[in-house]
């Protein structure tokens, strides 16, 4: 691979600024992601996939992978909805519930963590009733998904926002004046046109999802093979001096996240090719 | 680059703020021992003052045992480490922090203090808990904190194994017992303090299995007329160990002021602060004193009944070992 | 928007939140109002649903938000004042809430401008020179968007920890990295490397090279040229970076968590203090500091929406 050649541009500073660029990022990124790999490379291919698929690392990858999938997809149809909600009508309060889409992202997850288990405990606000009707939250599978669509909202109505915003009115009006209904242009005309963005959002909740670990941990039960998210798992490792365990389960999100990154990476590429610019 | 340019920032930002002390000691310990320290060190600092015109500055860190071991072992630079299980200090002995003799050091297995494992119920103990019997009955929801990361969860654990193989006679009978009890626990937090939080606060679980001193302090911070401590016969005399971590306090030049800390706890004060705290003391004096604090309880050692923590440790709680199984089925 | 096509970056956290269109897909949130004039000239009987329809989903809108992202942080100023202020105040005056304060401001004062100077350096070679593997180096600056923040603090535990590789070498010569400040930094400047760099990159390319090099050809040195011409193009853009790199430096939990050490008032921030007094039976306390941490989350908010209104207009002209 060579980044060295710089081809337009008669300005400055391209061999430093990229020198430096590359020295700072090789620093805090490459050298310590490198340094994870190295770990596990201790390993014998045997002892890794001995790791891997113990029943408790399975369960816990599992859990994070599963349970993110199922918010992602909520937070797919939720957000939608806000978006549609935020972006086609005007209600009362939309500007400023349009800013609070944004909390999720900005709230530190230890906050969100302290905060949503409060408000599910069977105490809670909302814990309360629902205890009454013999739903548990707080410190079971379901508490971690509310924790994971808390997350994740704003993912998908940002990225799925503009797109609608900036959606050409006239292909609808083309196609409500050809006699289809509205529930036909909603479904087979704008809806597939938002597809990229909505999988890019639901990629990038998924994502977050994933490696959360801050609002996710108070709400958790814990429990080893039912909620035992894999982050808390790489911590229990940890404290356990299994430095190898930690590692290998460590390297198999890391992967995961850079997989996600490339898939993300080709929806928006996709997109590009779809959508003409204007 | 780092390192001038911090102290500096470092330096502004603390200027005037810094109390500077002859000696700074870094005291890390676990989970319960929050409240126990704050009272202890306040009163060795103004002993050790009167004794040696020194004045010392304790830092405290607290969190799971062996989590916290695990941070000594990367580098946490702990003078003493003031740990819930003797097999926390051996591993760090094992990487060449502490003398491997530790234990020896200090009088009493270098435990000045000890405790054992209770069960702390709602008011009015609904479920009728008054031994490790009834934990094991359907429908009582257990509450103990994860033996693989919490020091006290490797004492409960332990104290029901010791009932289960003495009323039954066989380890495969414990090893049942255990597993059932086990069935029983919905939630398994990583810390102590954790799962005292998820019984009392979040109202989570019929029982909680705690040390001693946490169920007393629990009570004592949310009333007595909602929970009621419940003291089965038959426990575990836990004791929660101390050391010098010697390669640190040699280095930082802190081995007198470690070491003194640590001897205070031997003195009648500070066993009267380790009673004061409810934990159990020693000392045969303040212990007659304190007499009424603490229920009778017959107590076996874990030397005993699992012949040491390195092969309790072993046995029990590595990899594979008898709670990986019983964790499976 | 010539310079556009030429890039595909990868995808990442920021995206959702970058200020400028770097891609045709997303333009910069929350511009409601652009679809304004659109709207105005349509039969609405066209364009939008029935009645009952929109009641209905705007309900759910506005009920979903409701319960999941405004009662908890309702919750967190309810538990916070639930013993009066002077419980409040005092809580936040005890000297381990403001060693935390401090420490926290600390951290983030050093990596949100080591983060800044980078992040503009990266940018500058980035946005303005045509290289081949510009988009596997975009990527590599977004890594740390999709990395578990338990994996932030790991590598440095592995890295810098006493067992660790340099471990050895740092102990022999005394130098503290874990535990310490220059641990939680690291930690820090790691999970909010991307911020500034990826607010700059598509903002820079946008505005292109042809000023610059207008400017070069009059004769101004490169750092004139920079902080004559390319600074004020960018400041917005460069603010709104540094918010949201500051939000995630103050508020981050979990690379912190694995790296600090929790040492009572020397290196505890603010969110580990939330966990800790949490676990103290502190819940007055726990939730002061949480809602510092929450106002500091609204305050972003805002400068945030203003900051985009800003770099908005800033856009406009360029647009067409």
């Amino acid at each position: 691979m060579s980044i060295a050649v710089a081809r337009r541009s008669s300005l400055p500073g391209f061999g430093l600024t990229m020198g430096l660029t590359l020295t700072w990022l090789s620093i805090i990124i490459l050298l310590p992601l490198a340094g994870l790999f190295l770990k596990t490379f201790e390993l014998s291919l045997d002892q890794f996939w001995g790791i891997i698929t113990s029943r408790r690392t399975l369960n816990a990858l599992k859990i994070s992978f599963g349970l993110s999938f199922l918010a992602a997809l909520v937070n797919l149809v939720m957000g939608t909805i806000i978006v549609w909600a935020l972006v086609r009508y005007r209600f009362p309060g939309r500007r400023l519930f349009d800013a609070i889409v944004d909390i999720p992202f900005a709230l530190p997850t230890a906050v969100a963590g302290v905060a949503l288990t409060q408000l599910f405990a069977q105490k809670g606000w909302l814990g309360a009733p629902l205890a009454e009707l013999g739903i548990k939250v707080a410190f079971t599978p379901i508490g971690i998904f509310i924790a994971m669509v808390f997350i994740g909202i704003p993912f998908v109505v940002r990225t799925v926002q503009p797109v609608l915003i900036d959606l050409d009115v006239e292909i609808e009006e083309a196609a409500a004046s050809l006699g289809a209904n509205r529930w036909h242009t909603v479904f087979r005309v704008i809806l597939p046109s938002l597809i990229p963005a909505l999988l890019t959002g639901f990629a990038l909740a998924f994502a977050r999802a994933v490696g959360e670990y801050g609002s996710v941990i108070f709400i958790a039960g814990n429990l080893p093979n039912v909620s035992e998210i894999a982050p808390l798992l790489i911590v229990i490792r940890l404290s356990e001096f299994r430095y190898a365990d930690a590692t290998a389960i460590a390297v198999v999100m890391l992967l995961a996240s850079f997989l996600i990154i490339f898939a993300v990476n080709r929806l928006q590429r996709w997109a590009q090719t779809r959508i003409p610019a204007h | 680059m780092f390192r001038r340019i911090l102290p500096l920032v470092a330096g502004l930002l603390w200027a005037g703020s810094a109390l500077a002390a002859d000696v700074t000691l870094l005291n890390v310990s676990y989970d319960p021992t929050r409240e126990l320290y704050a009272d202890f060190n306040k009163a060795f600092i103004a002993a050790y003052s009167k004794e040696t015109g020194k004045s010392v500055e304790i830092k405290q860190s607290h969190g799971g045992s062996g989590s916290q071991a695990r941070s000594v072992i990367d580098g946490l630079q702990a003078d003493v480490v003031t740990l819930a299980l003797a097999y926390d200090i051996d591993a760090i002995a094992g990487k060449g922090l502490v003398a491997p003799d530790w234990q020896k050091r200090l009088p009493l297995n270098a435990s000045p203090y000890t405790s054992t494992i209770v069960f702390l119920v709602r008011k009015g103990n609904p479920k009728g808990i008054k031994d490790w019997d009834d934990l094991i009955k359907s429908g009582v929801s257990i509450i103990t904190p994860n033996p693989k990361t919490s020091g006290g969860a490797r004492w409960n654990y332990l104290a029901a194994w010791g009932y289960a193989e003495k009323k039954f006679g066989s380890s495969d009978k414990a090893k049942k017992f255990v597993g059932d009890l086990f069935k029983n626990v919905p939630v398994l937090d990583t810390g102590a303090r954790g799962s005292t939080v998820t019984f009392v606060e979040r109202g989570v679980g019929d029982v909680l299995l705690a040390w001693e001193n946490e169920a007393f302090l629990a009570q004592r911070e949310f009333g007595k007329d909602k929970f009621e401590i419940v003291s089965p016969p038959l426990s575990i005399l836990a004791e929660p160990p101390v050391s010098v971590v010697d390669k640190v306090a040699d280095k930082k030049g802190t081995r007198a002021a470690a070491e003194a800390y640590l001897k205070y706890w031997y003195t009648k004060e500070g066993q009267e602060i380790a009673a004061r705290n409810s934990y159990r003391p020693r000392d045969s004096e303040i212990a007659r004193e304190y007499e009424k604090s603490f229920a009778k309880v017959e107590l076996f050692t874990i030397d005993d009944v699992f012949g040491g923590w390195a092969k309790a440790q072993k046995e029990h709680f590595a990899e594979g070992g008898i709670f990986d199984q019983i964790y499976k089925n | 928007m010539s310079t556009q096509s030429s890039v595909v970056t990868s995808a990442t956290e920021l995206r959702a939140y970058a200020p400028t269109a770097d891609l045709t897909v997303s333009p910069p949130p929350s511009r409601i109002e652009r679809a304004r004039p659109r709207t105005g000239t349509s039969p609405d009987n066209l364009r939008t649903e029935p009645g009952p329809v929109r009641f209905i989903i705007i309900t759910l809108a506005v009920t979903f938000l409701s319960v999941f992202v405004v009662l908890p942080l309702v919750v967190v100023f309810a538990s916070a004042f639930s013993k009066g202020i002077g419980a409040y105040l005092a809580a936040l005056g005890e000297p381990e809430a403001l060693a935390a304060i401090k420490l926290t401001l600390l951290v983030a004062a050093i990596s949100v401008t080591l983060n800044l100077v980078f992040g503009v350096i990266a940018a500058w070679a980035i946005a303005k020179f045509d290289f081949t593997g510009k988009t596997f180096l975009i990527t590599l600056i977004d890594l740390p968007f999709s990395v578990s923040p338990v994996i932030s603090g790991l590598v440095f535990v592995l890295l810098f920890g006493a067992q660790g590789f340099f471990g050895t070498w740092l102990q022999a010569h005394d130098i503290h990295i874990l535990f310490a400040v220059p641990g939680i930094a690291l930690a820090t400047i790691f999970v909010t490397f991307p911020f500034v760099a990826r607010a700059l990159i598509p903002l820079m390319q946008e505005q292109g090279t042809q000023e610059e090099e207008a400017a070069i050809s009059l004769g101004a040195s490169g750092l004139q040229t920079f902080f004559r011409v390319t600074l004020p193009n960018i400041k917005w853009g460069l603010l709104y970076g540094v918010l949201l790199c500051n939000a995630r430096a103050m508020g981050e939990f979990g690379a912190v968590s694995v790296v600090s050490g929790h040492i009572r008032g020397e290196t505890n921030t603010m969110p580990l203090l939330v966990e800790i007094l949490y676990n103290e039976y502190q819940f007055v306390a726990s939730f002061a500091i949480a809602s510092l941490l929450a106002m500091l989350a609204l305050i972003t908010l805002v400068v945030k929406t203003v900051l985009e209104r800003r770099l908005d207009e800033g856009q406009e002209p360029r647009d067409h």
